[in-house]
């Protein structure tokens, strides 16, 4: 009915509101890459001998590469020529106290929610800012230090635990893994570094905030996780971009190392530009995610709320190679205008007992496409592995798209593994319904829609859980069906 | 508070009322009874502001405005509820969201600040003793998993929290035993005001046997065939509705 399709596209218009640029200058490397300009970021920051082979031997590998083509994304071919692949803040460094970092800088982190200043903190989080290719502040690091927690830059930790670094940086996502991988590996600038010591519980939420300021920078951050034996951390990262007509390249890696009995919770908040709405810039979100369950016991949680970037390609994952280890994958993937995405997780049992637990939920609205692929993998030795997979899909309007891609291989007989999956509108009927007594349309859609990945939300801390709601509903303003 | 003139209404090109004229004022409780077909629930949707047909024709006048202008929610704001003959289910949302959604709009529109959590929550609790209804409903999502009469108690319920001025309740006995037949009708007894009004829309007389009517319309294709006090009711059990078909 005609009225049905004026409401679908009233509802999906709002604007992006971290899309504002600071003005801070930057010292920025000259575009393209080649071995010189890997040899220049390993020089600046001033790394040891084996982390500049590591990276070259990625570059090399990287070189012989092919950009993989099997997600159901149209990206048109980057040129990685034009791509400044280093960008820092000037009179960077990482500054020891407030008063050194520039005030824009500063500003800009408050503008987007995320205070510096520790007696302004969000209530328990300990965060690292990272603006442009540098982290720029890390908060209660003393505060953590005591316990014997090590959170810090990625840089400070090259040089402050060399012997975590090199044990532990490429253990599980290493230099040939894949095309995105690689390419990070070679000139990945900074990033956030966790250590829990054993049996530490965590008494904060550890939380790093990205952002992308400069002009045709991509950003390449990598993070890196270990949780040591009956250890607890749960961490958060979130993500925001300055609206742009060009896209630009974001190609991450998170590595994680869960040791026996340890459990780690990953939360991400991603809200890249998504792009305007004729599907004009935005960011290129090509992140590689995963974890390993080393020892007995080990529990690895994913929970994500995709809801920006013009292409999202990404699939945290969990190694299960400790007996009775577990894994999980929450996601809530919203997807509007023209954006992409691709995203889903791979559960690989090795171990014996092992589970996994996977619920998707994706949103699709105006001509957008989202597609879940997952992967479950049973391992000969892996006796009684369990799944169980949930794939929901939400359609508001006509025009997008919603695809499901699950793979199972299972080399084991005892194996059980299940998958439920739906596909469902938001009904006239339902908006009319919250219309009736009182609930305006917009609203109407973000219960709604809150309703329906309620699930994945309340995986989130608590503070991040109302921040996530609210970014569902502006991120699906104006595309009720 | 509500002057309906010769309303007409299309569905696909196909009318459906054919000229209704209805008038109810503050205080009265009104039946519209009448076969299947007869365009009882179109009537209630037009009412409430659905769009699935065209009104080709008449007038709408509720507390002195054009109804037919204003969007489903101003309707809601400005008293009217439709109690439904189908409760829509809304996976994941709470009751107790939806209903803080829904008071708090109604506040704003009135210009009253939101209710805090702790006084929603306890004028949940005073509805649910009110209209007799298990606390369990209000603790799960919206109309989830609900049989049909907690479908329909819960329309009740919903009522009791929105107090509205001109409350519609379409069909709400269908589908309903005894038990939870008296609960619903007890609920639309006790919410009754000097200053509000309901009509009531049925299919058989027996709910009018707990909610006395001031007034029993019979609408038989599109059209209010007959008027009379709640002894029409009566008359219509006894003669069922060839009586009036052969009538008319």
């Amino acid at each position: 009915m005609p009225e049905s399709d004026n409401i679908i596209n009233d509802v999906t218009s709002s604007e992006y509101k971290y899309g504002f640029i600071s003005d801070i200058e930057s010292e920025t490397f000259p575009t393209g890459i080649d071995e010189d300009i890997v040899r220049l970021i390993s020089k600046k920051k001033g790394e040891p001998e084996f982390m500049l082979e590591w990276r070259l031997k990625a570059f090399n590998h990287w070189k012989k590469m092919k950009m993989p083509d099997w997600a159901h994304l149209q990206i048109p071919p980057i040129n990685y020529r034009d791509i400044i692949f280093y960008a820092v803040p000037k009179q960077s460094a990482k500054y020891e106290s407030l008063d050194e970092i520039d005030p824009e800088i500063k500003a800009t982190f408050d503008k987007l929610g995320i205070p510096l200043e520790e007696q302004k903190k969000l209530s328990g989080v300990a965060v690292d800012a990272v603006f442009d290719s540098v982290s720029v502040k890390t908060t209660f690091k003393e505060a953590l230090s005591e316990k014997g927690i090590i959170f810090c830059s990625m840089s400070e930790a090259v040089q402050n635990h060399r012997d975590l670094i090199k044990q532990y940086l490429g253990s599980v996502v290493p230099y040939t893994d894949n095309y995105f991988a690689t390419l990070n590996s070679a000139v990945f600038s900074d990033g956030s570094f966790v250590y829990i010591p054993k049996g530490v519980r965590c008494p904060m939420e550890l939380s790093t905030y990205f952002r992308i300021n400069a002009l045709n920078t991509g950003q390449f951050e990598r993070t890196l996780i270990i949780a040591d034996e009956g250890a607890y951390v749960s961490y958060l990262e979130g993500c925001t971009a300055p609206m742009r007509d060009e896209s630009q390249l974001h190609a991450a890696v998170v590595e994680i190392v869960v040791m026996k009995d340890a459990e780690v919770k990953y939360s991400t908040v991603q809200n890249w530009y998504p792009g305007d709405k004729q599907g004009k810039g935005g960011i290129y979100n090509f992140v590689t995610k995963r974890g390993i369950c080393k020892g007995e016991n080990a529990r690895l949680s994913w929970t994500q709320v995709e809801t920006g970037s013009a292409v999202t390609w990404k699939y945290p994952s969990c190694i299960l190679q400790g007996d009775n280890s577990y894994g999980e994958f929450f996601s809530v993937a919203v997807t509007n205008n023209y954006q992409q995405a691709d995203t889903g997780t791979k559960m690989i049992h090795i171990g014996k007992n092992t589970k996994s637990r996977i619920v998707s939920k994706g949103i699709s609205a105006g001509f957008s496409q989202n597609s879940y692929r997952g992967l479950v993998k049973v391992l000969k030795n892996a006796t009684n592995a369990r799944n169980f997979s949930q794939c929901d899909s939400l359609l508001l309007g006509d025009k997008c798209g919603a695809h499901t891609f699950p793979y199972i291989e299972a080399d084991n007989a005892s194996a059980i593994l299940e998958h439920e999956a739906t596909t469902s509108r938001i009904g006239e009927d339902q908006i009319f319904y919250c219309n009736q007594r009182g609930i305006k349309t917009e609203d109407a859609v973000g219960l709604i829609i809150n309703g329906y990945a309620r699930e994945v939300i309340n995986q989130l801390p608590m503070e991040f859980a109302v921040e996530a709601q609210k970014l569902l509903q502006i991120s699906l303003e104006g595309s009720v069906g | 508070m509500l002057s309906i003139k010769n309303l007409k209404a299309t569905i696909n090109g196909k009318e459906i009322l054919k000229g209704i004229n209805l008038e109810i004022k503050e205080g009265e409780v009104h039946a519209i009874m009448g076969p299947n077909g007869s365009g009882k629930s179109t009537l209630a949707a037009v009412l409430a502001g659905r769009n699935f047909m065209e009104i080709t024709e008449g007038s709408v006048t509720y507390m002195g405005k054009n109804l037919l202008e204003l969007s489903p929610e101003e309707r809601a704001h400005m008293g009217i509820f439709l109690g439904f003959q189908y409760p829509i289910e809304i996976p994941g949302v709470s009751m107790v969201n939806f209903m803080k959604t829904a008071v708090n709009e109604q506040r704003k529109y009135k210009g009253l600040e939101p209710l805090s959590s702790g006084d929603f929550l306890k004028t949940m609790r005073d509805k649910m003793t009110f209209v007799d209804i298990d606390s369990k409903l209000t603790g799960r999502s919206v109309n989830e998993g609900f049989s049909g009469g907690e479908k329909k108690r819960n329309e009740i319920f919903q009522m009791a929290m929105l107090e509205p001025k001109l409350a519609i309740l379409d069909e709400t006995d269908s589908g309903l035993d005894i038990d939870a037949l008296r609960i619903v009708a007890n609920g639309v007894n006790k919410l009754k005001r000097p200053d509000n009004a309901s009509i009531v829309i049925t299919h058989y007389q027996r709910l009018l046997d707990y909610i006395v009517p001031d007034v029993v319309h019979v609408l038989y294709n599109g059209r209010i065939v007959k008027t009379a006090g709640k002894e029409l009711a009566m008359e219509l059990e006894e003669k069922g509705y060839d009586w009036i078909k052969n009538e008319s």
